[in-house]
């Protein structure tokens, strides 16, 4: 019975402890942390055995209300929905984890609507990932962002104006949605996935379907933060509190990112997009604009949060090349980069929020060869995750980046492939000043002072901070090794046609 | 020429009623009427599904004693406006949620002005 | 607001006019199913009927009418109800929200639907109308008009 209702249970379980959790809380206020971690605990695990059941017995779809589709709303539950579910539940289980020492610190006496709210967003985050109908997508995306933009608000002095530019800029982007789809429905006739997918070839030159395409690119790629469309991006990410943006920046792009896969791979069709017309290639250039861009902003940061938030520009850029690339490598290496980038970014910002716990700030011109002595076990986690990110084999980074490389050679974009050597060296330059300064300086300067280096004890922090960020360094570690496993289950994934 | 703007009127007036809340949310400096002009946006979406569900000759959709059967064309079409529910739900959690940002903003700043702002968070 | 409104005229009138809109609230709710109308226009028209009173009476009072510590939780206990017909659906092995499992023992299949849908326009309401006067509440919270 868990197997038939699996689509289903997952956005439930969340959504029933956002509503459990502001009732208990009038009664008791400690039992708001508790109650998430259980709920998100047996959502991972539930999405584990739904990923492994769907590889082995085929897709699950499930019929709200009985109603059978077209006239109803379908839940699919195909490999690759699987796939990102198990992804954002798990990095989600993790970043929780960490979170109950930084919330109870940051945000005292706010914890029950704070952890309501997270549950909240991880409702939109597994509905968006699961439905099959592209109304649902739509308030599942409202969802999301109405919680990201409360999350983000309870941040620093500067937090609520981000989250008000962040607020303008995503409604934005979700009524061109909106609006897209309404043309869609209007031709076809049809809300669901599956039947659009049937239904669209036979209209193909018809204008109403290019204004759709062109209002739905544009609208998610707003959610995604593709190029030109990345503005709230830097500094929602930077003034947010460490779980926010831990929880936000590895997940919510990325699924922004699964749904334009989904709807452009899956609902529109591969000849349309990219044969007919060259909507493939802009995505792909604008893609390149944004790894370019993101890459050499982040070198003129000086404040390690803002420097993470453009790298994760440049690396929303890498999954917009895969997509864009339209061929089965490309298709690999932005699959592949999702789930590479969900587990280096939230290292990132996790080991980011360790550092603001101990030192108080983590601004990168403050740091000093002291912290290899203070936080080894951070700055060894930080490390792991900046070499993936350049790109270092086995670690799981070179993967994708290498699959995404054997696409560009595919469709011979060699202007493609030198954006993604460049942007790799780029990449270095940014983690590698920080690894120098902690690393590479020695004591040399300290001999007036001898003993100012033997006083430095170990300062680590807590277990339950410092556990996941070993268990999310580790994991890239695994990814690398387990790269063709996972391969060749991506495979299973892929629309017809490529 | 004057069939093609005379037989589309409502889209006209849902164009301009897009361009004016993205003029209003692009250009204003004011927050609050930034938001004015996103409610604008969001009503003016909602009105394109909600013209472009009429039939010509067609009444409101309950069954009525008048015809004699079901049939569909006697009736527009009710699932944009069940859809457009919704919209206008989403639309006044994102203002609520607008005005508690605005509220907080003014408390810190004490000032509601986009160029004072990005002055005082320097 | 804190000190109520100094005009009789609007003392009088709102006290008197606001439980006539709270009646017509809960007509549109339970019309929902049926004719226009529904959860979210009729919980609003509720909100429209407690907040008449919030503006124009002294805190005092209103707070007897609907306290401010209510809006939260009962806002949560509306949409469980909604949560928990689908739930029982569940449950009994059908869909989540599959109306005609729901355990009613005098009604049939058609008219168990019909209780359904009813049931979950009844908790959409009370959400509504909790939500809207909670906004209300925390945006006037330090508010010393």
């Amino acid at each position: 019975m868990i197997a038939k209702n699996l689509p289903a249970i997952l956005p439930l379980i969340f959504l029933a402890s956002a509503l459990l959790i502001p009732l208990l809380g009038v009664w008791k206020k400690k039992i708001a942390y508790p109650f998430a971690i259980t709920a998100t605990l047996a959502a991972a695990s539930l999405s584990v055995y739904g990923f492994i059941y769907v590889i082995l017995n085929g897709t699950i779809t499930y019929y709200f209300g009985g109603w059978v589709p077209p006239i109803g709303i379908e839940y699919v539950y195909d490999p690759l929905s699987s796939f990102v579910a198990v992804v954002i539940n798990v990095v989600a289980l993790l970043v929780l984890t960490h979170g109950y020492s930084v919330v109870k610190i940051d945000l005292e006496g706010r914890q029950v609507a704070y952890y309501s709210v997270v549950m909240l967003l991880m409702t939109g985050f597994n509905g968006m990932i699961i439905t099959g109908d592209l109304f649902n997508l739509y308030v599942f995306i409202e969802i999301s962002s109405l919680s990201g933009y409360a999350l983000i608000a309870v941040g620093e002095k500067r937090a609520p104006f981000a989250a008000f530019r962040y607020l303008i800029i995503g409604t934005i982007g979700a009524s061109f949605y909106l609006l897209g789809i309404g043309f869609l429905y209007f031709i076809s006739g049809t809300l669901n996935m599956n039947d659009l997918a049937l239904i669209l070839p036979m209209m193909k030159d018809s204008p109403t379907i290019l204004v759709a395409l062109i209002l739905i690119v544009v609208g998610l790629g707003i959610k995604m933060a593709i190029f030109p469309m990345h503005g709230w991006l830097p500094d929602s990410y930077t003034y947010a509190p460490t779980t926010s943006s831990a929880l936000i920046a590895p997940i919510g792009t990325k699924v922004g990112a699964y749904v334009l896969l989904r709807l452009l791979f899956f609902v529109f069709g591969i000849d349309y997009f990219s044969n007919e017309l060259p909507i493939a290639d802009l995505i792909a250039v604008f893609s390149c604009g944004g790894i370019i861009f993101g890459s050499v902003m982040a070198i003129a940061s000086k404040e390690m949060k803002r420097m993470l938030a453009y790298s994760s520009v440049a690396q929303i850029g890498y999954i917009g090349l895969g997509i864009g690339l339209a061929n089965p490598f490309g298709f690999i290496g932005a699959v592949l980069h999702l789930l590479n980038h969900a587990f280096m970014k939230a290292c990132l910002f996790i080991v980011a929020g360790n550092l603001r716990t101990k030192a108080g700030h983590s601004d990168i011109s403050l740091m000093d060869d002291s912290f290899r002595k203070k936080y080894p076990w951070t700055m060894a986690a930080f490390t792991v995750a900046a070499l993936s990110m350049v790109g270092l084999p086995p670690l799981a980074g070179f993967f994708s980046k290498w699959y995404l490389v054997l696409g560009t050679i595919e469709s011979s974009r060699w202007i493609y492939l030198a954006v993604i050597l460049l942007s790799s060296l780029l990449n270095a330059v940014y983690f590698f000043r920080i690894l120098e300064k902690v690393y590479m300086r020695s004591s040399v300067k300290y001999k007036s002072d001898e003993s100012y280096s033997d006083n430095i004890r170990q300062d680590e922090v807590v277990p339950s901070m410092l556990l996941p960020t070993l268990v999310l360094a580790v994991g890239l570690i695994v990814l690398g090794i387990l790269n063709v496993f996972i391969v060749n289950q991506i495979y299973k994934m892929m629309p017809e046609g490529l | 020429m004057f069939d093609f703007i005379a037989g589309h009127y409502d889209y006209w007036f849902i164009i301009s009623l897009i361009t004016i809340g993205l003029y209003g949310m692009i250009i204003k400096k004011n927050l609050v009427k930034k938001l004015i002009g996103m409610t604008i946006f969001q009503a003016s979406i909602i009105l394109f599904y909600i013209s472009s569900s009429i039939k010509a000759g067609a009444t409101v959709p309950i069954l009525s004693d008048k015809f004699n059967s079901a049939d569909v064309a006697n009736y527009i079409n009710p699932l944009p406006h069940a859809l457009m529910l919704t919209a206008i739900v989403v639309g006044v959690a994102t203002v609520g949620v607008a005005f508690a940002l605005l509220v907080l903003i003014y408390k810190r700043y004490n000032t509601l002005d986009e160029k004072e702002l990005i002055e005082r968070m320097k | 607001m804190k000190h109520g409104s100094s005009s009789p005229i609007i003392l009088l009138l709102s006290r008197v006019i606001s439980p006539y809109i709270m009646l017509f609230g809960m007509y549109v709710v339970f019309h929902g199913h049926y004719s226009p109308g529904g959860g979210f226009q009729g919980g609003a028209m509720l909100a429209a009927s407690i907040l008449l009173i919030r503006i124009a009476v002294e805190e005092k009072v209103h707070q007897m009418h609907f306290k401010r510590t209510l809006g939260i939780p009962l806002g949560a206990v509306g949409v469980l109800v909604f949560f928990g017909t689908g739930l029982i659906s569940l449950l009994l092995g059908g869909y989540f929200l599959d109306y005609h499992l729901l355990p009613i023992p005098w009604l049939e299949a058609p008219d168990l639907r019909n209780a359904g849908i009813l049931i979950i326009e009844v908790g959409v309401g009370l959400a509504v109308m909790t939500i809207l006067v909670s906004i209300y509440d925390n945006l006037l919270e330090d508010d010393d008009v």
